[in-house]
């Protein structure tokens, strides 16, 4: 479903991915893993479409598309889903209205019928199951006041709300005690179909235990530097990123 | 209709231009072009009007010829020629209608085309509507069921001659015919606007509403409203305003006297759409107005909201002078420039009485190569033991070349007063939109959507029949601002 070949991106001038290379199939879980400044998060970004990631090189395939040719909302609409790191805030604009204005949007891009208030909310409701997010969270601004935990619950419903084919969370654990982790991790779990491909970016281990990878991918300096299955976030745990990446001194 | 519809045309709507810039074709009656004495004789003469409305706006016109156009506003705009304009148009005919069936169909059409039927079986429910069309009232609805309740709801130039107790005693009561500049000038041309009195006790049954439109060209318009909410009374009236898109400036210099007597309260909203020129900043109308209310009477209440999304140039500061004791006054605006309109707007809240309160919510954004401009002034005199106010400011900018600015004057000669003041400046953020877009939403109606959410509390305060159209005409006003 996800082909990324040979991958170069440039931020401000400055390269970030420098041929970056990867494959999954839906009903995956691939885990990119990195330290800090390795390039995990502008990878989540220019799948996602955003501005500023400039694209020198390679190509990116999503389900038979050009995924880079596609606007950001349109990736939306087919199915690509960024749970991000730093939910941001929209002072004014409640998180019903919000979540009705976005599902709508994505349900008139696939032509299908748009749904009422009522009915978003039942929907809302259904899908966010133990995430614990109450009536007077919906009615709240988008964001506004919320706890870390509280924003990442909210973005794990609207992963649960827009069904996507292939989700991207990013760092979805920082910022999450254990037990918001657990949580959240169980939201993301009840996700996984064979028709879906998940891609967890995370900096530790520890949000691995909850969600299983089926490959862990390792990133340094903007390319793949080490592949494996779920024991390889382990072998990480244990010795630090250090033996697979030049730690400049 | 269904939400889900409901929806579906606000989106719509929000992938139009601006879409009241018809003009309509119809048979025109002029004074000759440009301003002296005889055209004063010549509307007051239209209007089949008594001497004293005569000697009134003679008295002004001779005082407007002494004063000298104020420059002190933010606003940057050619020389006004003001003998360069007709200062009457109207419909052929139009005085002599007397019933909706004599009115031209191609007025009729026209008001259903800006969403306005004013036919029996379609007429807006719970909406009294008063149809100006240049220097004339073409037709006023629901006059008889408002007449049982004993509220008097007719054109400006009607009241004069059947209300001539009333309007003699309020008429230039609030706004003096010498207050300024564009005030005279109004008091001297005035054509046509509308008059409201609510009699003792009455809570008005409905809606009241004027929809102002200007059609002919090189012509200005002159709207003068007066309102009268008696003792214990209580009304919300509702104005909205569109024009053609005409590559020529146009002047709209209305005067708006609102009076509140003891424990009345009157809420006056705005939803203004006067063509704003183009994307070049070519035409568009000059709106220079002059509005204020006064709560005469102890305990009354004045509410002003205003949505401000048209017109090349705004100038407009919606007032109260709290008179009487324990009256409230109140401003809620929303001020939207884009490409190169001009906006200088606020309110003063004149604080007389004891423990008088105001409360100013603004809120600006700018666009383009807009400039946006809150100039706005609390006052508090001796007498007023007690008195508050609460003015908040909050400027939005979208790009790198607008601007914003907030001039707030504070006079406060009671050591009792409370005055508050808050100010914010913002910009539409790029991870704000960027979210909105990885959820889906495209990048016009993220920003409709971010600005809502921004002004919600002065839309909160528009009658529900207009809330949505408002909303709509916020995301249509920023159209083209980003990207």
């Amino acid at each position: 479903m996800l082909e990324i070949k040979d991958l170069h991106v440039t931020v401000g001038g400055k390269k970030i991915l420098k041929g970056l290379t990867l494959s999954m199939k839906a009903g995956e879980v691939h885990a990119i893993m990195g330290p800090n400044g390795s390039g995990k998060s502008t990878l989540s970004y220019v799948l996602a479409g955003r501005e500023g990631y400039e694209v020198t090189g390679g190509s990116v395939s999503y389900d038979g598309h050009n995924l880079l040719a596609m606007k950001p909302e349109e990736r939306a609409a087919k199915g690509i889903f960024l749970a991000m790191q730093y939910p941001v805030e929209i002072p004014g604009v409640t998180t019903l209205t919000f979540l009705k204005t976005a599902l709508n949007a994505q349900r008139r891009a696939r032509e299908e019928s748009e749904l009422d208030a009522m009915n978003v909310l039942k929907l809302v409701r259904q899908k966010a199951g133990a995430l614990q997010i109450s009536e007077e969270m919906l009615k709240r601004a988008l964001n506004v006041g919320f706890s870390g935990g509280e924003k990442k619950r909210l973005e794990t419903v609207q992963l649960a709300l827009f069904e996507p084919k292939l989700a991207i969370l990013d760092e979805t654990d920082s910022g999450l005690d254990i037990d918001a982790l657990k949580l959240v991790a169980e939201g993301v779990n009840a996700m996984r179909s064979p028709k879906r491909g998940l891609l967890v970016i995370t900096h530790y281990q520890r949000l691995l235990n909850y969600i299983e990878p089926d490959r862990v991918h390792v990133v340094a300096d903007g390319r793949i530097v080490a592949e494996g299955g779920k024991e390889l976030a382990q072998e990480l745990e244990a010795k630090g990123y250090a033996d697979l990446v030049k730690v400049p001194a | 209709m269904s939400a889900a519809s409901d929806t579906k045309d606000q989106v719509s709507a929000l992938a139009e231009k601006y879409k009241y810039g018809f003009i309509t074709d119809i048979e025109m009656e002029r004074a000759p072009k440009g301003l002296n004495e005889d055209i004063v004789r010549f509307i007051s003469a239209r209007k089949n009007e008594p001497d004293w409305m005569l000697d009134w706006r003679m008295g002004a016109y001779r005082r407007w010829c002494e004063m000298t156009e104020p420059g002190w506003a933010r606003l940057r705009y050619p020389k006004i020629d003001y003998q360069n304009a007709y200062y009457y148009a109207a419909p052929k005919k139009a005085e002599q209608y007397k019933s909706l069936d004599e009115v031209d169909p191609k007025l009729i059409e026209t008001y259903n085309k800006l969403g306005i039927p004013l036919s029996e079986q379609k007429k807006l429910a719970g909406v009294a509507v008063d149809a100006v069309f240049d220097s004339i009232s073409v037709a006023t609805t629901f006059k008889e069921k408002l007449n049982e309740a004993g509220v008097i709801f007719c054109p400006i130039s009607e009241a004069i001659r059947d209300h001539a107790d009333l309007v003699r005693k309020y008429l230039g009561s609030v706004v003096p015919v010498t207050d300024n500049y564009f005030a005279t000038l109004n008091s001297a041309v005035f054509s046509d606007g509308t008059f409201v009195y609510v009699p003792k006790g009455v809570h008005c049954p409905m809606e009241l509403s004027t929809y102002f439109r200007i059609n002919a060209s090189q012509t200005g318009q002159f709207e003068r409203t007066l309102i009268v909410a008696d003792e214990g009374s209580y009304v919300s009236y509702l104005e909205g305003c569109t024009a053609p898109m005409r590559d020529e400036n146009q002047l709209h210099a209305a005067v708006v006297e609102l009076v509140a007597l003891e424990g009345a309260e009157i809420k006056y909203s705005t939803v203004q759409n006067w063509y704003p020129g183009d994307e070049e900043g070519k035409g568009g109308i000059y709106n220079f107005v002059t509005k204020r209310g006064d709560c005469r009477g102890h305990r009354s209440k004045i509410s002003w909201t205003q949505v401000e999304t048209g017109s090349a140039i705004t100038w407009k500061y919606p007032s109260c002078i709290l008179r009487g004791d324990d009256t409230v006054g109140e401003f809620y605006s929303i001020a939207i420039t884009n490409h190169y309109q001009q906006a200088d707007t606020g309110t003063k809240m004149i604080h007389l009485g004891k423990n008088t309160r105001s409360r100013i919510i603004s809120k600006g954004i700018s666009a383009g190569k807009a400039q946006n401009t809150y100039r706005g002034l609390v006052s508090v005199h001796p007498r007023a033991v007690n008195a508050r106010n609460y003015t908040q400011c909050d400027s939005l900018l979208i790009g790198g070349k607008c601007g914003a600015h907030t001039v707030p004057y504070i006079e406060s000669r009671n050591p009792t007063a409370q005055v508050e003041h808050e100010a914010t400046t913002s910009k539409i953020a790029e991870d704000q939109l960027f979210y909105c877009l990885q959820r889906g939403i495209n990048q016009e109606e993220a920003v409709a959507l971010i600005v809502n959410g921004f002004c919600r509390e002065v839309l909160q305060q528009l009658p529900m029949e207009f809330a949505v159209e408002a909303q709509k005409l916020v995301g249509i006003s920023l159209e083209g601002s980003v990207g």
